[in-house]
């Protein structure tokens, strides 16, 4: 029975059609300050981002870390196989010398660099995660589609569900609604 | 389906109200939902007859394709054609066609993103997909070329086995590997990143639970959270960066395997450059031959439009110019450098046994692409179909050229000897096209062939003006 199961507000939200009205809303919102409150789109909306206030990705450093350990490792694996665990005398040819590395080294800088930065994208963007609190509101499953929605969550620290709704209407959000758990 | 077209002329013609000089890249205007839509329902409906019918031949070419490397495998690869001299004939021939055919997408999903074309996004997915299907029919060949692929494991990959041995890394073949292995790999992370988002925009589109359960399991449960999109936007970017360099690399590699070879007609300098513009060259032509298809059968008009063709055929005619600069070159470095053997090997190359093969690459590659200086030709989809068919031609003959015609003729005139495959080649390599064209089909019908949310970020009004 629904009387039975216990509703919370979880967050509330608003959609929006128009990008430039967007990137407006999602200044105030920020400058409002709540911190925890996101913004879904079909597609990423240039400087949305920086209108919320977000810091930059740190991705760039994982990926960095990565490329880095593909190098190291593959020289060193290439020293160590060729020229200290099975030394063999190929025409003459010295056991190591990093011209010879230079193909590998490079493919495999690529390679951990790339499966770093594909792995670290996931993590910082808490995926996979195949459930939304939101999942049922049928704005939000647009929101993939062709709707902007903006989402201030109850776990914000500046969370009143009043003072939310009421920002909401006045930065020109449509449907602003209260989505339950 | 609503169908627009623009000639050259019209175009012209036609203000835009949103002030651009440049043509439309989706044509019809469609809306946001429009473009999911439009991509969701190839997937949404149920395969034709004529799918089915497409599949089946060639899948039949497939499975004729891997009976003939059953066939091998159990007998031994003596029931090929190639001996001395000619101990690489036909598989290393179409190993280097099929890389070299998976350049393109690259070039267009990473290369082209760098520089800011916004024109790839309607063909990047398609192109992408191309890609990694033509590296796997590459990878086979070398693989069967072993003879015996169960023991290629510790003759390929550097692993700790019982025999307490480790691969030759100073081998340009060892180098392969690597370049091969990774340029699959990060083609295939590359691709699926990108389809992420396309996922979840479908999954919420499917009415059918099986395609909605797939969907959602792909999606990894993408919802679109800019928070989310900051993190992907950096790293398509860097996943772009880092394919760049690496395609050069491949192609760069794969010709080494004949450039490191003190070999007349293999051991010259100019062959990694050359070998990436041909790569890029045969890359496009593939792309154009496929596009051409699935955008009649798809209905895919408005998408991918003449603009785009236009574009296509323009690479396609300035690296055709490219590997027409190499031809000439590499006879002019063999007259220049006064090496004897190596004169001799060029000269034989236009006149000897293999002229044929000579003049159909230089036919194909050279004089063909010609016809895309004019306009009209580049907007004309019959010659372009035709075109970049023949193009494929040509970049098959230029590495069965450069492979037989330099082993053909041995330093010792009493072992020279002239190649043919035997019907297990030619099996082998017919598999190989129809396991490609399965793959392809497979994908056109069942993953989202056009970058659903990259189409809906270049639309007109879809991003703030003031930015």
């Amino acid at each position: 029975m629904a009387g039975m199961k216990k509703t919370a507000p979880v967050a509330v939200m608003g959609d929006f059609e128009d990008p430039d009205a967007l990137l407006k809303a999602a200044e105030k919102i920020a400058n409002a300050g709540y911190t925890a409150f996101d913004i879904y789109t079909p597609y990423p909306v240039h400087g949305l981002d920086r209108a919320m206030k977000l810091p930059k990705t740190k991705l760039s450093f994982f990926s960095l870390l990565g490329g880095l350990a593909g190098f190291f490792a593959a020289l060193l694996m290439i020293w160590w196989t060729g020229a200290v665990d099975y030394k063999l005398n190929i025409g003459g040819k010295p056991l190591f010398a990093f011209q010879f590395a230079v193909p590998i080294t490079f493919e495999l800088t690529v390679l951990f660099c790339a499966l770093t930065t594909f792995a670290v994208m996931l993590v910082l963007s808490k995926l996979p995660k195949w459930y939304s609190p939101y999942q049922h509101d049928k704005g939000f499953q647009r929101a993939v589609d062709d709707l902007f929605v903006v989402a201030i969550p109850a776990s914000d620290p500046r969370f009143i569900l009043e003072d939310a709704r009421r920002l909401l209407e006045n930065v020109g959000a449509k449907n602003v609604r209260v989505v339950e758990d | 389906m609503e169908v627009q077209e623009y000639a050259g002329a019209e175009v012209k013609q036609k203000r835009w109200d949103w002030g651009k000089l440049r043509e439309p890249l989706v044509l019809g205007e469609p809306t946001l939902h429009k473009v999911t839509a439009d991509i969701g329902q190839i997937i949404d409906r149920p395969p034709t007859v004529k799918f089915w019918i497409a599949i089946l031949i060639t899948g039949t070419l497939a499975a004729i394709g891997f009976a003939c490397i059953a066939y091998t495998v159990a007998t031994g690869i003596g029931v090929w054609g190639n001996n001395n001299p000619v101990g690489w004939g036909w598989a290393i021939t179409n190993f280097v066609w099929w890389i070299g055919i998976g350049h393109a997408g690259t070039l267009i999903s990473a290369i082209l993103y760098l520089f800011q074309q916004k024109w790839r996004t309607a063909i990047n997915r398609a192109a992408e997909a191309m890609t990694i299907f033509a590296v796997m029919q590459a990878g086979l060949f070398p693989l069967i070329h072993t003879g015996r692929p169960w023991l290629a494991v510790y003759w390929l990959f550097p692993y700790p086995n019982q025999m307490q041995m480790w691969v030759n890394f100073r081998s340009p073949l060892e180098w392969d590997v690597f370049a091969v292995g990774t340029y699959f790999t990060v083609s295939l992370v590359f691709w699926y990143t990108g389809l992420i988002p396309d996922f979840a925009t479908l999954r919420n589109f499917f009415r059918s639970k099986v395609k909605r359960s797939v969907y959602t399991f792909f999606s990894l449960g993408w919802t679109g959270s800019t928070r989310a999109w900051r993190h992907y936007e950096m790293a398509y970017l860097i996943l772009a960066g880092l394919s760049t360099p690496l395609v050069l690399s491949v192609h760069s590699i794969v010709s080494m395997d004949f450039a490191m070879a003190i070999l007349p007609g293999w051991h010259t300098t100019i062959f990694p450059p050359y070998f990436v513009a041909g790569a890029i060259f045969s890359g496009f032509a593939m792309v154009i031959t496929l596009m051409v298809i699935a955008r009649e059968v798809l209905g895919l008009h408005n998408y991918i439009t003449l603009y785009h063709f236009d574009n296509m055929n323009k690479i396609l005619l300035a690296t055709g110019m490219m590997v027409g600069y190499a031809y000439s070159m590499e006879f002019f470095i063999a007259w220049y450098g006064a090496n004897p053997y190596e004169q001799f090997v060029f000269i034989n190359r236009a006149t000897g046994p293999y002229w044929w093969a000579y003049w159909t690459m230089v036919f194909c590659n050279v004089v063909v692409p010609q016809i895309f200086w004019s306009k009209k030709m580049r907007r004309n989809i019959p010659v372009m179909f035709v075109a970049s068919i023949l193009v494929n031609v040509g970049m098959w003959f230029e590495r069965f050229t450069i492979i037989a015609t330099s082993l053909h003729r041995d330093f010792l005139p009493a072992s020279w000897g002239y190649y043919t495959p035997t019907w297990v080649e030619v099996g082998i390599y017919a598999g190989t096209i129809g396991f490609f064209l399965t793959l392809f089909m497979l994908f056109a019908k069942y993953v989202p062939i056009i970058a659903v949310s990259e189409v809906k970020a270049v639309l007109p009004g879809s991003q703030p003006k003031h930015h």
